[in-house]
Formats: structure tokens, sequence, C-alpha cells
């Protein structure tokens, strides 16, 4: 029993991380009908950028991840404003090809710059915390607070304010966003520097469990889009729930079924439930 | 689409030379890098049946290439069967498979059906990998024998490139025959709205089923003649690169144009291999390549060249330019239908 706990709290780790993931290409898909293949590849930028703050240039943890998600913030603006506006009017197979092209350009940029090699970054936070009788450590728990924490905070952005409730609003109905005086190129900015914000965040929280290395974020990549699919692509609370699910179910099968496998359940999964229920699970409408 | 070849010479000048080079040269760095070439056409010029003429963004096809290429191999090399059979069950498990997964996934449109077909490839390759007991997974499969048909053995480059100079010219015979009749009229209508051609009496669903076997069966055909030259495989052929390798060969070369797969992929290929010192650059410069092409000229450099000289010859500027809008107003159109989300 105390294994099944330890793999809950490892799933909700995961799940951390995935939510944080899919909630940027959600977003993103939700503007701009982009599946962006490229957001976990910004992802791995965001991690690369922790590692160096912290091991070159010697900031603290947190400092380092602020300058990350800024870093990436800028990264995310620069490539929606080069590559993805101007294809705005294009058919849409066109902007998701773009959207393959930036990813190879990244890992190979990634590659090239800093070799294949497998980075480790000591938390500096290691402490171990026993909680109920589980041993949990302190940087795990950081990751689920502080996951927590930025959906809250990204809820709040989106409900709460005007600049981001026109996010809401073009996500919606988008002819009725320009209606109301919304402009379109502003919002698309913002939502591209919030979602590679988040991916920046999520990669510097889970760097100091994971390890840090080029290709990194093909696989996180793949997961967070079973994710939307699952949620139903555009949904927020589909890509948070989807996430938290995905990571329970990997970490669980992986433990009780062959972690050889493990890869295997996230697919295997969208596999079964595309089949059942073709919108996903928390789309509103049939297409 | 049908502008090029210009004139009714340029195919059997090129079929000609194509069958003459290996008595010109016997350089085998040469042979071999056309052989891949001729492969690797074969399987993106399924890609273009379901991508470019059905509109369909399929990126399993790495994964169904990659299992032709293993079911021969082992089919051979563990199973003693001989090539001609091996390809045959080889060509009709992705068939099967094929039509198996097609059912499945083509009932989802757009985004979603270029998702799932992304993480079926990643099963495949994924089950390549792992299946350790079958595939001897990431030690790689050996001992492939060499290829048969009767008593002559594929055991020279030279044989093995007209073996498969063969199945190029009859895939792309097939896929022209396929384009220019009924069929693939009601591929493109399909392409350019699912709605105008489901209205029209198509049935749509069967007609995307029907161009998605074809393009796996292509895929099938050239993964086995892959493992069937090489002769060794490892779980890397399944990968998802090589799934986006075919979609910029693919795009290169013209998406839904007949010879778009053979420029394509003969020019990157080549490309690639002048590069080879720069190993390490070839993404950094094919990606950003990439995204230019479907920026500036997102029919590739056949559906570049088609378009030039229609227009120069001027016949009937109209008609390209209704074409044009047709295609463009049906993916407006598609947009449009699809474009409810929910936040």
């Amino acid at each position: 029993m105390e294994l099944f706990f330890q793999q809950i709290v490892n799933g909700l780790v995961l799940g951390s991380i995935y939510s944080l993931v899919a909630l940027g290409i959600t977003l993103i898909y939700g503007i701009m009908q982009l599946p962006n293949f490229a957001h976990g590849h910004l992802y791995m930028l965001g991690a690369y950028v922790t590692f160096f703050m912290i091991t070159h240039y010697g900031l603290s943890y947190w400092p380092a991840i602020l300058f990350s998600v800024a870093a990436l913030v800028v990264i995310g603006m620069l490539l929606e404003r080069l590559v993805f506006r101007p294809l705005h009017h294009a058919p849409h197979i066109n902007s998701m090809i773009a959207s393959i092209g930036v990813m190879l350009f990244i890992e190979a940029t990634a590659r090239k710059m800093w070799g294949s090699d497998y980075r480790r970054l000591d938390s500096p936070y290691d402490g171990v915390i026993d909680l109920f009788g589980l041993t949990i450590t302190e940087q795990r728990i950081i990751v689920i607070l502080s996951a927590i924490a930025l959906m809250i905070g990204l809820n709040l952005f989106l409900k709460r304010t005007v600049i981001g409730s026109t996010i809401e609003a073009m996500a919606q109905n988008r002819e009725g966003a320009f209606l109301v005086g919304i402009n379109a190129n502003k919002v698309s900015l913002m939502t591209f520097a919030i979602a590679s914000g988040l991916a920046a965040a999520a990669a510097s929280l889970a760097a100091p469990i994971n390890l840090v290395y080029p290709s990194m974020g093909a696989m996180v990549n793949l997961k967070a889009f079973v994710i939307i699919v699952l949620g139903g692509m555009g949904s927020i609370p589909g890509a948070v729930l989807g996430g938290y699910i995905l990571g329970l179910a990997e970490s669980i099968s992986g433990t009780y079924i062959n972690s050889e496998y493990k890869d295997l359940a996230a697919f295997a999964l969208l596999v079964f439930i595309l089949t059942v229920r073709p919108t996903g699970l928390f789309a509103k409408e049939a297409r | 689409m049908r502008s090029f070849p210009a004139s009714k010479w340029v195919v059997p000048a090129l079929l000609l030379v194509a069958l003459a080079i290996p008595l010109l040269t016997d350089n085998s760095y040469y042979l071999n890098m056309l052989i891949m070439i001729f492969i690797w056409t074969i399987a993106v010029s399924g890609m273009n049946m379901i991508a470019g003429y059905a509109g369909q963004l399929s990126l399993a096809h790495a994964g169904f290439f990659g299992m032709g290429a293993y079911t021969l191999g082992l089919l051979m090399a563990k199973a003693q069967m001989s090539f001609l059979v091996s390809l045959v069950m080889a060509v009709a498990l992705t068939g099967i498979v094929g039509a198996v997964v097609g059912m499945i996934s083509l009932r989802l449109k757009g985004h979603y059906f270029a998702i799932f077909s992304l993480c079926m490839g990643v099963i495949i390759s994924l089950v390549i990998e792992k299946w350790e007991s079958l595939t001897e997974g990431v030690r790689g499969l050996l001992g492939i024998p060499i290829p048969k048909i009767g008593s002559f053995e594929f055991s020279t480059v030279t044989s093995q490139y007209y073996l498969i100079l063969f199945f190029l010219v009859l895939a792309m015979f097939v896929n022209r025959q396929i384009v220019q009749s009924l069929v693939g009229r009601t591929f493109i209508s399909i392409r350019n709205s699912e709605e105008l051609a489901e209205a029209l009496g198509i049935n749509v669903m069967q007609s995307k089923i029907l161009a998605f076997v074809h393009s796996t069966v292509l895929a099938g055909l050239a993964g086995a003649l892959y493992a069937g030259y090489l002769r060794f495989l490892g779980p890397e052929v399944a990968s998802i690169e090589h799934a986006f390798e075919m979609l910029l060969y693919l795009l290169v070369g013209g998406i839904s144009t007949l010879w778009g797969p053979l420029v394509g992929t003969a020019l990157v290929m080549a490309m690639m291999q002048l590069l080879q010192s720069w190993q390490d650059y070839r993404m950094i410069i094919f990606g950003p390549i990439l995204v230019l092409i479907v920026m500036f000229l997102p029919h590739g450099i056949m559906g570049a060249l088609a378009r030039l000289k229609m227009k120069r010859q001027s016949v009937l500027p109209e008609t390209i330019d209704n074409e044009n809008r047709v295609i463009e107003k049906g993916t407006t159109d598609r947009r449009l239908a699809g474009g409810e989300i929910d936040a």
C-alpha cells in the first residue's frame, strides 16, 4: 500500500509537469488552431537556460527560473511574430508543418551548442519530508505546489483581468472577439508568451528530478499532445485533468505492469479513448 | 498538376538514363545513393497520396516503413521464407494494419488525425524497439539472407539497383493512374472540402481509407526493399524523425504533385550527402528551409514549376486562379467548420 501511495505522489509530480506543458499547447491551439509541435522543444530550452544560469552564472534556483521564463517568453513571442503570424491565413496544414520545422531547428541547434550529454541539475532542496508515513523529497513537493499555484494564477489571469479575458473571448468566438475590438495579433502574441513561459517554468521545476538533454522535449511534447486530444483540443480544464490522469496512469502502470512499456501506456490510452470517443473526453460538441 | 513532364519524351528519357546509369558507372557510392533515393521516394509518394491528394497529414509513415522492413527481415531471417513471399507478406501486413488504423483514425479530422497518426507511428516504433524477443530491439536484426528470385541472387549493388528501380517505376505508374482516374479526383475533392464531397455523393470514409491503405502499402513496400537491400535493421528505421524527413522531402519536391516526391527526395538527399561533413548542422539548415517553403513555396519545386509554366503559356490564366481560389476557399471553410473551441 505504501508503494501505491508513493506512486500516486510520483504520478502527481509527472502530472503537474504534463499539465503545465499541455496548458501551453491548448492555449495556443485555442487561439490560433495551431498544434505547436515545437512546444516540447521550448520546454527543453527552458530547462537548459535554468541549468546554465545556475551552473555558469551562479544564480540561485528561483532567480534562475525567473530568468528562464523571461527568456522563453521572448523566444515564444519571436516565434509567433516571425513564423506563425505570417502563416495565419495559409491553410492549416502549413503552420503545422512550419512548427515541425521550428522543432527540428531548435533540437539540432541545442545539440550543436550543448552536445547530446545528459546533464544533472542538483536541487537546492534535496531534503526529505516525512508525510503520513511517506517519504517525499522536497523538490517533488515544490513541483506539485508550484504547478498548482501557476494554474490558479493562470485561471485568475484569464477570468479576472481584462487582458486575460481577451484570450478567452478569442478562444470562444473569434469573430465575436473582433466585433468588440479585440486585437487578434496582440492576443496571439500574448498567448505564445504565456505558453512558452509555462513551458519554461515546468521544465525548470522538473530539471532537478529528470535529466537535461537535447531530446528531453520530444517525449513530453508527444505526451502533451495525447493529453490535449484526450481533454479536447483548446480546453483548459481538459488539459489540466488530462495531465494528471496521464501522469497517474503512467506511474501506476510503470510499477504494476511493466516499466519497459511505460511510454506505451500513454499512446495506448489515446488509441483506446479515440476509438471509443473520436472527439476526446471533454469536447463539448461532436466535430 | 499534369503539365510536367512537358513533352512526352521526358519520361522515357529519364527512364533510359536511369537504366543506363549502372552501365556507365560501377561506383557503388553513387549507386547506393540512388538506391536510397528510390526507396525513400516510394515511401514519400505514399505519404503524398494521403497527405497531398486526400489532404490528411499522416505522420505514421515512418512506422509503416519500419513495419514493412521488419516484416520482411524477420520472415527471411527467422522464418527462412523466400524473398518474394516475404515481400508480398510485408506489403500485405502493412496494408491490413493500415486498413485497421485507417478505420479508427480517419474518423478524426484535421489536427486530430495528424496527432493520432503521430502517436500511431510512435507506438509502432516503440513496439519494434521494446519487443526484443522478436525484433532483437536495439541490438538490431542481423542475418537477413541475400534476396533471391528463383535462382537469381540480388547480391550485387547493380542487381539491387534494377530491382528497386523496377518497384519505383511501378509505384509511380500506379500513382499516376490513380491520380488521373476518378478515384484520384475523389481524393482531391475530399481534400478541398469533405462536406462538399459528401454532398456530391462521394463515400468520403471509404475513399479516405483507400488512400490511406495505398499510402501505407507503399511505405511498407519501401521498407521491405530497404531491408532486402541493407540486410541489417535497427529500430531507428521506424523513428519519428524519418517521418519528419519524409515530410521535408515531400514539401521540397511539391506536395500533391506526381513528380514532387522524386524531385524532393533526390534533391534533399543529395544535399544532405554533400553536407555530410556538416552532419550536425543538417537540421539547423533544413528546419528553417521547411518553414520558408511553407511560407513562400507551399507547392514545392514541382508545384512552382507547373504554375510558372501555366502562367507563361497563359492558356487559361483564369483557371489557375480559380483553382487556387477553390482550394483556398475549401480550406478556409474547413477551418470555420471545425473552428469551435471550448476554453
